[in-house]
């Protein structure tokens, strides 16, 4: 779906430096290369089986589905995974890949804190130096994955400009990449920046839509009518959606986080909110002023606090192929909690903006419905911070 | 074809860059008028950008503080047409993609063209992406800048023979902001572009002292200097026109001489 020069109907596209220009235009070419190499695949299928976990299992969730009284739920268990989130897939892969390239240094931005610990593991196993980003507001909301990723030999840079989240972690890994490009690769954690990132980031995911599309066959034998999954850059919803495209009776429904409502200024949903707009390397739908300037958003997630959405969900609500929703703050906090008594599951709090949509659909719909939520991650990282929303003040 | 080359035509030229609205468009106003009189021969002026991801902290905290004191892009054009009525070297508008794009490509271009600007400098618009303002600036008569980078290599010929106005030569990896030492081989970056165009090449990013500038300008035909000017709004704020006077005086000689 991709065009040669990585648009995705008017979206994508390499809106960045000069500087960086033969270093995109190295890995495409790359990429192009490895991703039909026999020995590149049968590598990255090693590491994904016998390091990361996969596959995933796609869980029945019963007793929610009992309760809810309508459609059946299954849940795609990502974070079942090494490192507790679906970021794995596409950090193993980028990580190879950058090996390949002769790569010794990987930087990544990170906002939970979930893609900065699953590069910091990449590193430590393929033996590559690692510096993550990581916004100082989200350093603070998130501070065991700083120790963790730091544990895993990284460096953590504390960012402190802007409104030290999300985006300005990306920023200053894009600015830490023009200056040392040689030896570095940016490994960046959604399906966003310039082409050919949403591209690459895309296609190590849509690992997770192939194997539900097998599993829900097998367990099932037919096809899904809804999957959904949480929408930040959005990764985990474009490789739960991705081999789901074609097969126009599936519905997508992607999950942004409103914070504390679409109509506050503190909200982080994207195709709700935003407008299109060019930044950090792509065209797509950015939260701004009528100026241009990137509006200070909001979430509770921090992996979900970000200005911008990936070009190719663009595309998809463009045409109509996915729907996009906006959950509250207090309905994702409802459903982490609404999961973790009624399965014994502690979703990450972005994936719990997926849940909660799942709980105000599926009662409307038929029994003999079935619909995919991906887990994209687990929540041991937000309780303490879920505590202090509820006005329980414990800290780790 | 712009005013553009007018810059050039008295030998090296020296392009200063100063954030509008830094701290405020009174300041940034006195701050051109003594630059000018100090002897700069083309204007950059930034209209600042929230997350400006090619710059150092310098140029960042400038971005910030104009933002803060409540300059926006309207408020810049009608600053730009009032300054026009005493300053008559060329002045182009440096910015990044979105607020261009987002003010609507043609509007803002054709504004450029009314109230007397005379080129673009957008860092996140490379070769592959210029056809997104390209067509405007081409029926305005707007110069949009390229660039070309320590990492261009294969690409200088191909950036170079589409080049108009002036090109912006990236002195060093990296972001914006003074450096102790540039490493690059400017003069092989140089030959190539020479070989390809007639349109002046200046260079720009790390260069701060009056040393730096007169290297530079045995090089290409021109030098600039964005966060050391910068600095100095930094520091004096509304006092700073008299220093930014002499810092440019100073390098502006070193850059001739």
């Amino acid at each position: 779906m991709t065009n040669p020069k990585g648009r995705f109907g008017v979206h994508g596209g390499q809106y960045i430096p000069e500087t960086l220009m033969n270093a995109v235009n190295e890995l495409e070419e790359a990429y192009n290369f490895y991703k039909n190499d026999e020995g590149f695949n049968r590598e990255l299928n090693e590491l994904f089986n016998e390091y990361a976990n996969r596959p995933s299992r796609l869980y029945y969730a019963e007793k929610m589905t009992k309760d809810l009284g309508g459609a059946k739920i299954y849940l795609k268990r990502e974070d079942l995974n090494h490192t507790g989130a679906h970021k794995i897939n596409n950090v193993l892969g980028q990580a190879l890949l950058a090996k390949k390239m002769g790569k010794t240094r990987l930087i990544a931005e990170t906002g939970a804190g979930q893609h900065g610990v699953a590069t910091a593991t990449a590193a430590a196993l393929m033996g590559m130096e690692c510096v993550v980003f990581m916004g100082e507001e989200d350093t603070k909301r998130q501070a065991l994955n700083v120790y963790r990723m730091k544990l895993l030999g990284s460096d953590v840079i504390p960012v402190k400009t802007g409104t030290a989240t999300l985006k300005d972690a990306v920023s200053e890994a894009m600015r830490e990449w023009t200056s040392r490009i040689s030896d570095t690769h940016y490994c960046l954690g959604s399906v966003m920046g310039p082409h050919p990132f949403p591209t690459i980031v895309r296609d190590f995911q849509s690992v997770i839509s192939k194997e539900i599309k097998s599993q829900i066959l097998e367990k099932e034998g037919r096809l899904p009518d809804v999957v959904m999954a949480c929408v930040g850059g959005g990764s985990n919803a474009i490789g739960t959606f991705y081999h789901f495209i074609e097969d126009k009776d599936v519905r997508l429904i992607g999950c942004e986080a409103a914070g504390r409502g679409i109509d506050t200024f503190e909200t982080a949903a994207t195709i709700s909110t935003g407008k299109l707009g060019i930044f950090h390397g792509m065209k797509s739908y950015f939260c701004q002023d009528e100026f241009g300037q990137i509006a200070p958003v909001y979430s509770i997630s921090a992996g979900l606090d970000y200005p911008g959405v990936g070009p190719e969900h663009a595309y998809l609500y463009d045409i109509g192929r996915a729907e996009y929703v906006a959950i509250t703050d207090d309905e994702a906090v409802n459903a982490f909690e609404y999961l973790s008594r009624t399965e014994g599951i502690i979703p990450a709090i972005e994936s719990a903006h997926a849940v909660a949509h799942a709980v105000k659909i599926a009662p409307e719909m038929d029994k003999d419905k079935i619909i995919v939520v991906t887990i994209s991650g687990r929540g041991d990282k937000d309780c303490a911070a879920i505590a202090r929303y509820r006005g329980v003040e414990i800290y780790e | 074809m712009s005013n553009i080359k007018n810059a050039f035509k008295n030998g090296k030229a020296f392009i200063p860059f100063i954030t509008c609205g830094d701290p405020d468009l009174e300041t940034t106003a006195e701050c051109v008028r003594e630059a000018v009189k100090n002897g700069a021969d083309l204007i950059e002026l930034g209209i600042p950008f929230s997350d400006p991801t090619a710059e150092g902290p310098v140029i960042q905290g400038a971005n910030i503080r104009a933002l803060k004191g409540g300059v926006n892009t309207n408020k810049i054009f009608e600053f730009v047409r009032e300054l026009r009525k005493d300053i008559s070297i060329p002045m182009v508008f440096m910015t990044y993609a979105n607020v261009v794009f987002s003010y609507g490509a043609e509007k803002f271009i054709s504004t450029c063209q009314e109230i007397g600007i005379d080129g673009l400098v957008i860092p996140d618009i490379p070769f592959e992406e210029k056809e997104e303002f390209q067509p405007y600036c081409k029926k305005y008569g707007i110069d949009l800048i390229s660039f070309i980078a320590p990492t261009s290599e294969n690409r200088i010929a191909m950036i170079a023979k589409e080049a108009e106005g002036f090109i912006y030569i990236v002195s060093s990896l990296g972001v914006t902001g003074a450096r102790s030492e540039i490493t690059t081989d400017l003069d092989k970056i140089v030959k190539v572009v020479r070989e390809n165009t007639d349109v002046p090449c200046a260079i720009g990013f790390g260069i701060s002292t009056p040393e730096q500038a007169h290297k530079m300008a045995d090089i290409a035909d021109g030098v600039i200097i964005g966060s050391a000017v910068v600095k100095i709004l930094g520091q004096y704020g509304k006092d700073s026109p008299a220093h930014i006077g002499e810092y440019v005086g100073k390098i502006k000689q070193a850059v001739v001489g």
